[in-house]
């Protein structure tokens, strides 16, 4: 099946699909939990840390496992943009990996000291920080190109190379976006002050990733030819201006459920939507480029028989642990209650 | 600071760091999960709260660690990528599907069903949280199979071609990729240590209360003999099957990577009629020999060919830029053999203590065990020096040299990172570690509190379920039994 000149529907596009989808399923589900760590700063009450925290205890290390199938299922499905993307992006990579240590342990360790409850705090905010600011670095840096030597399949640049205005505004970006998923996140899971709060910050961080996403949108083409023409080339402006409709009719919505109509589980969902519809709208730059713009899709991919065996268990695998995903957030669905249980 | 260095060499140092500090963890929730699962499910059979009081009382250990593991463990699956770049790219086709498999069908189980194993008893109850404890146990196992198929790859690679345009490995055979032929000994041997390792944990911890309390036994609560008889059942069942498989896994070596044996044994030189079994030496790989060796002759050829007087060739059939280094390996092996008999010996004293009836009252017996503790930690990790040192100087044994794999980074950063990840993992897993043995200081109690804050605050109460109390929503059921 042709889908545009040149490229046809097969395996590897599957792939594709299947590493984006695990990337996606990451942004959802650790967006919001990496937000709520960012937002702990704004929040000094112990109670109200609590019950935030709590909020993510019971899934907050599924949240995570969905990074390791997208550096996993990269490094399977894709080896060599694997072996290219990483080194490239070696220290905000680094960065990442060391301040998921911090907030990761927080969860546990803050409960273990009265002493020191206050450092594993601070280690949650900074963490949660320094993750989603270097993810957002990440998504820039690979954004605006990789220097490679094709021929020796190796990154060819310096170790400083991921470091730009476009990367800091993008993981900027990130870091933003991320807690307006974590505010909105709270208004749905909590009550009374703090969730009233969270409405009014979500207020300000909305507005604040609506701009983002504009500012990366316009910026995006600007950074390779090839984007500038998949945006602006023909007919794809009209996509490119419904996409930009969707973001604002899904931002409306948003702050209309959040304060008029009071709604906890909206806002949430629907500031989920934005970043579907922005993730999305990255996906249609990049492709079918893995390492824009020198490296496609086929040319990193996998030995046939290697996707087989994968899809395979993917096919059988990813459905199941969907399913228990969400039983897992059933049973924990509903209201955190503050100081329930306190016998 | 690091222009002088090698890059390589710091990324090698900087791998080898962190995969030990990570294997610690799972060395030991592996054992743990199982543990777990298993006095949950005597709790629920029998009824009798010593269970239940066990289970509260390694679950709150068990968080910590599991938490410690997946973190340090995150840092592994991007480690390749960023300093074994092109590892990955020419080994990705073959190891990166298994490893898929184990994000997909192990790392998911784990963490799926972990929250549900803290914090969800009230929830779902007793029948669904006993499914979500045996989840997290074969979760654990699960990653434990794939992640040693794809290591044991490394040591013993089958079922690939090689690209000679890319030089890419090509799988040709998934079944052979998967059980390579040290496969299933590293799979055997690799998990009987982590149950090894969790036994003496939990023996250690028990033999400390055990001791606490030697002249007023009355204080020793039922939990605490019921784990030390639990743990040192384990010694002395699966320390004399882990020589045993260490025995095979030793000659599966010896016929697949004979230079390592040679580098364990100290063999430099051939012996075409019987070797000695060097107890002591020191390794002098530069002039190609063993120093100040103290020997049993024959026996090593007794031991490895079951035969006195067979053959045994050395390391001077292997070229010079060929040889693993020996000196690290001849002694991370004695290391592991001597805490692998001493493992034993507390195993056949614990029977030994059991025939006289005086399991729970033989002090030497609990100093031993408190003493030998750690034993499995050391062991563990002195077994992967051994294994992962003796392959050197290849990643793909035979095939892809080290110095050839490496990611082109600038001796700086890696360097930075390196410095970076020392600091971070003595800060924040030294002060995890700080937390259990706290935790592990304080006996288990007759109806261990799960909501106890062991900071001991008189306004608020909060454990490692601390969320399980703060999470039971409105008007939500409570189960009997807890």
């Amino acid at each position: 099946m042709t889908i545009a000149e040149g490229v046809s529907f097969d395996l590897t596009v599957i792939w594709a699909f299947v590493i984006a989808f695990a990337v996606l399923v990451y942004v959802v589900l650790d967006g919001f939990d990496l937000g709520l760590g960012m937002l702990f700063a704004t929040e000094d009450d112990e109670e109200d840390r609590d019950v935030m925290m709590n909020s993510v205890a019971p899934v907050w290390d599924g949240n995570e496992t969905w990074l390791v199938l997208g550096g996993g299922g990269l490094f399977a499905a894709f080896p060599l943009a694997y072996a290219l993307i990483l080194p490239a992006l070696y220290a905000p990579i680094i960065a990442m990996l060391l301040a998921l240590i911090f907030r990761g342990v927080a969860f546990e360790f803050r409960w273990r000291t009265k002493r020191w409850r206050g450092v594993w705090d601070v280690a949650f905010i900074g963490g949660s920080a320094m993750a989603a600011l270097a993810q957002g670095i990440t998504l820039g840096g690979l954004l605006q190109g990789i220097d490679i030597d094709k021929a020796g399949r190796a990154y060819a640049g310096g170790w400083w190379d991921w470091l730009s205005p476009f990367t800091l505004m993008v993981g900027i970006a990130v870091m933003v976006g991320y807690m307006l998923l974590g505010a909105t996140w709270l208004v749905m899971k909590t009550e009374g002050p703090l969730q009233e709060r969270m409405r009014r910050k979500a207020w300000v961080l909305g507005i604040a990733t609506v701009i983002f996403i504009g500012v990366v949108s316009l910026w995006t083409p600007f950074l390779q030819d090839g984007y500038y023409s998949r945006w602006f080339g023909g007919w794809n402006i009209a996509l490119a201006a419904a996409v930009g409709i969707a973001v604002l009719a899904l931002a409306f919505g948003m702050f209309r459920t959040l304060t008029v109509r009071h709604h906890d589980y909206w806002p949430f969902f629907l500031a989920l939507g934005m970043f579907v519809l922005g993730f999305a709208g990255l996906g249609f730059s990049m492709f079918p480029y893995i390492v824009p713009v020198e490296i496609t899709i086929w040319e990193a991919a996998a030995p046939r028989n290697s996707q087989i065996f994968m899809l395979v268990g993917a096919a059988i695998l990813i459905p199941i642990i969907l399913t228990y995903t969400a039983f897992s957030y059933w049973v924990f669905r509903g209201k955190i209650i503050p100081g329930e249980g306190y016998h | 600071m690091f222009e002088t260095v090698d890059a390589v060499l710091l990324a090698r140092i900087q791998f080898a760091f962190t995969v030990s500090f990570h294997f610690l963890f799972p060395a030991f929730t592996i054992g743990l999960a199982s543990f777990l699962a298993v006095l949950n499910g005597l709790w629920l059979w029998t009824g009798q709260t010593k269970y239940l009081d066990l289970f509260r009382y390694w679950v709150k250990i068990f968080a910590l660690a599991f938490a410690m593991g997946v973190v340090s463990g995150i840092v592994m699956s991007y480690q390749f990528g960023t300093n074994w770049s092109v590892f990955s790219d020419k080994a990705g086709p073959v190891i990166g599907a298994p490893m898929a498999y184990e994000v997909l069908s192990a790392f998911f189980l784990e963490a799926g069903f972990l929250g549900i194993m803290l914090f969800g008893r009230d929830r779902v109850g007793p029948t669904l949280h006993m499914i979500a404890c045996l989840a997290v146990a074969v979760g654990t196992a699960i990653s434990a199979f794939w992640i040693l198929s794809v290591n044991s790859w490394m040591h013993t690679p089958a079922g690939f071609e090689i690209d000679p345009e890319t030089g890419q490995f090509l799988p040709t055979d998934f079944w052979q990729v998967i059980f390579n032929p040290s496969f299933p000994y590293r799979l055997m041997h690799t998990v009987t240590a982590a149950y090894l390792t969790t036994a003496f944990i939990v023996g250690g911890v028990a033999a400390l209360h055990l001791l606490r309390h030697r002249h007023r036994p009355d204080l020793v609560s039922p939990a605490t003999r019921t784990m030390f008889s639990m743990a040192m059942w384990m010694a002395a069942v699966f320390a004399p099957v882990q020589i045993f498989l260490g025995d095979m896994h030793g000659l599966n070596t010896l016929e697949h990577q004979p230079a390592k044996v040679m580098a364990m044994e100290g063999h430099f030189e051939s012996h075409p009629d019987g070797a000695p079994l060097y107890l002591f030496g020191i390794p002098n790989q530069e002039e190609q020999r063993l120093d100040y060796a103290i020997g049993i002759p024959k026996l090593s050829s007794l031991v490895l060919k079951h035969d006195l007087n067979a053959p045994l060739d050395g390391l001077d059939t292997i070229p010079r830029e060929d040889q693993p280094p020996v000196a690290i390996v001849f002694w991370s092996f004695r290391i592991m053999i001597a805490l692998g008999f001493a493992m034993l010996g507390i195993g056949l004293w614990s029977l030994v203590a059991r025939v006289r009836g005086r399991l729970f009252e033989w002090s030497m017996l609990h100093r031993a065990a408190v003493a030998m503790a750690p034993s499995g930690l050391i062991a563990v990790l002195a077994g992967w020096v051994t294994t992962e040192v003796g392959r050197q100087p290849f990643t793909v044994y035979g095939h892809l040299r080290t110095a050839d794999s490496a990611a082109p980074l600038d001796a700086a950063a890696v360097g930075a990172s390196l410095v970076a990840f020392i600091v971070v993992y003595f800060a924040v897993f030294g002060a995890g570690t700080y937390y259990i043995l706290r935790l592990m200081s304080r006996a288990p109690a007759v109806s261990e509190p799960r909501l106890k804050d062991i900071t001991d605050s008189p306004t608020r109460t909060a454990g490692t379920t601390p969320a399980q109390q703060q999470m039971t929503r409105k008007h939500s059921p409570v189960h009997p039994g807890e």
